[in-house]
């Protein structure tokens, strides 16, 4: 009767335990990255491969789903604010909604999805394959060779690309709202700027930062304590993007509160 | 039995400048377990400056384990790990590099970098030190290549561009091309024929006489064992348990190395088998 119940709760503890083992082991590993960005030496090649990797190869995707979001924004607003002849706000709507909220998302969502798997299959499968130990045994840390140049990478350039994803949002929602909705350009743009303030860009360019640290040191910390073969790999590769998604969507809240609760 | 391996490890060394010479690898109690199960039990071993020491046993005796130890990328449960004299277990992070910067590394699969040319992946470790400039590092390279019988023309190829054979000499290559005072060899033949399996040990053992280097090779091939080394050692359940000249494996007179050696199903190894 007794084993009934210490049964679940023991099992919870270990759940808990394991839990916490795990945070704490994510954060370390942040730490000891975070470290080796102030103490040489540097590894700009590694710096500038990353960066090209998340920055200019997540262009194409990052910048569709901007130009398309936007311009299912204006459609819907559009749909939904004619019932209360509001149709006026659906320019101000489009580019707050991108710019706060869209555009860092789902840029971080694209690139959790491109980089994040690849950052933990790329350092699994080294894992694995005993690459990580021959860094080691080459007078080289494969913290500051493989895990810090990708985080600075990943924290400066997804920032460029919400702003890519940011103008071309707004250019989504003005090619609907000129030449399907019957808005005029300037009346468009003009409504587009007049409601927007330099705080809904900066949250939004702060929010990928963080996004984009987030994306690398989950897929970093999955890839570099991968282990048991391909399915292995496999596996965390999975978790790196399936834990960095939903860290996306919990911090966005926080960033949100931070940034606009009154 | 304790006694026996004591002997051993002490007339290498004795064979290499006398009794009272500091070995150049020392181990004394080493422990670690990985959950419940305990892999290393106590493993002493000295090795000698100069000589070629062959860890031989089964799958899962620890044998990697060991030589993880020493390189430092294992933390121990437990013992000494000495390098010249000095418990490297007991080092800071910038003395054990200055250790494992002496020390060169052949893995099981080669472990190149897949990413890097061969000629990138030969001269990472002088790169990281500095030793060369990325503009010398292609005919450092070459003549690296060149040793293990390469040509230089390789060095513009992708690892993956390689066949087996070819990758262990690149990773041989590399292993060597910081001309370090120790190597280890994590089962250098494994995966190659056997006419390609001699002529790496070949290179080994040309590349070891030439550096004037200490090794410490694991391997399952007695062949490869009886040519590359000098002395060799037993693992069995995380312990030492015989070490003696690598030319007597097979005759040793103990029942469990010569059962090893010889490959017999019968002897006093059981293998655990589900029925």
């Amino acid at each position: 009767m007794a084993a009934l119940i210490l049964d679940p709760l023991a099992a919870l503890g270990r759940l808990t335990l394991a839990g916490c083992r795990e945070v704490g082991g994510v954060a370390l590993f942040a730490l000891e990255a975070i470290s080796h960005l102030f103490r040489p030496p540097f590894y700009w090649r590694h710096f500038w491969r990353a960066f090209v990797q998340v920055g200019w190869f997540s262009l194409p995707v990052v910048a569709l789903t901007a130009v398309f979001t936007g311009m299912v924004l204006a459609l819907q607003s559009y749909t939904g604010f004619a019932r209360f002849n509001a149709q006026s706000a659906i320019a101000s709507v489009v580019v707050i909604s991108i710019t706060r909220e869209l555009g860092p998302v789902l840029a971080g969502l694209m690139v959790a999805g491109r980089i994040g798997a690849s950052f933990a299959a790329e350092i699994g499968t080294m894992r694995v394959t005993d690459q990580i130990d021959a860094l080691t045994t080459l007078s080289t840390n494969p913290m500051k060779y493989l895990v810090a140049p990708r985080l600075l990478a990943a924290t400066i350039a997804l920032p460029l690309l919400v702003l890519v994803a940011d103008i071309l949002g707004v250019m989504g929602g003005w090619l609907i709202g000129t030449y399907k909705l019957g808005f005029l350009s300037y009346a468009y743009l003009d409504a587009t700027f007049d409601y927007l303030q330099v705080q809904d860009v900066v949250s939004g360019l702060v929010k990928a930062a963080v996004f984009g640290f987030i994306i690398a040191l989950m897929g970093t910390w999955c890839g570099y304590t991968s282990k048991g073969g391909a399915q292995g790999v496999g596996r965390t590769t999975t978790t790196a993007v399936v834990a960095s998604s939903i860290l996306i969507l919990a911090l966005d809240y926080v960033l949100t509160e931070i940034f606009f609760a009154q | 039995m304790r006694d026996m391996v004591e002997q051993a490890t002490l007339a290498a060394g004795a064979a290499h400048g006398g009794p009272q010479a500091v070995p150049k690898i020392r181990m004394r109690g080493v422990r670690k377990a990985f959950g419940p199960k305990q892999v290393l039990d106590g493993v002493d071993l000295d090795v000698a400056a100069g000589h070629s020491l062959v860890i031989l046993g089964g799958s899962g005796s620890g044998k990697s384990v060991t030589i993880k130890c020493v390189l430092g990328l294992i933390e121990p449960d437990e013992g000494v790990i000495e390098i010249d004299g000095r418990d490297v277990t007991q080092m800071s992070r910038r003395e054990r590099e200055a250790v494992a910067d002496r020390i060169g590394m052949l893995f099981q699969n080669g472990a190149l970098f897949d990413s890097l040319p061969v000629w990138e992946n030969v001269c990472f470790k002088l790169l990281a030190q500095g030793r060369v400039t990325r503009a010398k590092a292609r005919d450092k390279a070459a003549e690296v290549l060149a040793q293990v019988g390469l040509a230089g023309s390789v060095g513009d190829l992708s690892p993956a561009e390689l066949s087996g054979g070819m990758q262990k000499r690149v990773a041989l290559a590399r292993a060597i091309a910081a001309q370090p005072d120790i190597i280890f060899f994590d089962e250098p033949t494994t995966g190659l024929d056997p006419i390609m399996g001699a002529v790496i040990d070949g290179l080994i053992v040309d590349c070891v006489k030439r550096l004037g280097a200490t090794a410490v090779s694991i391997t399952h091939d007695m062949a490869s064992a009886r040519r590359i080394g000098d002395t060799a050692a037993m693992l069995h359940k995380g312990r030492i348990v015989w070490s003696g000249p690598a030319a007597s494996l097979g005759h040793t007179g103990h029942a469990l190395v010569d059962q090893f050696a010889n490959g017999e199903r019968e002897g006093p190894i059981q293998m655990e088998l589900r029925r």
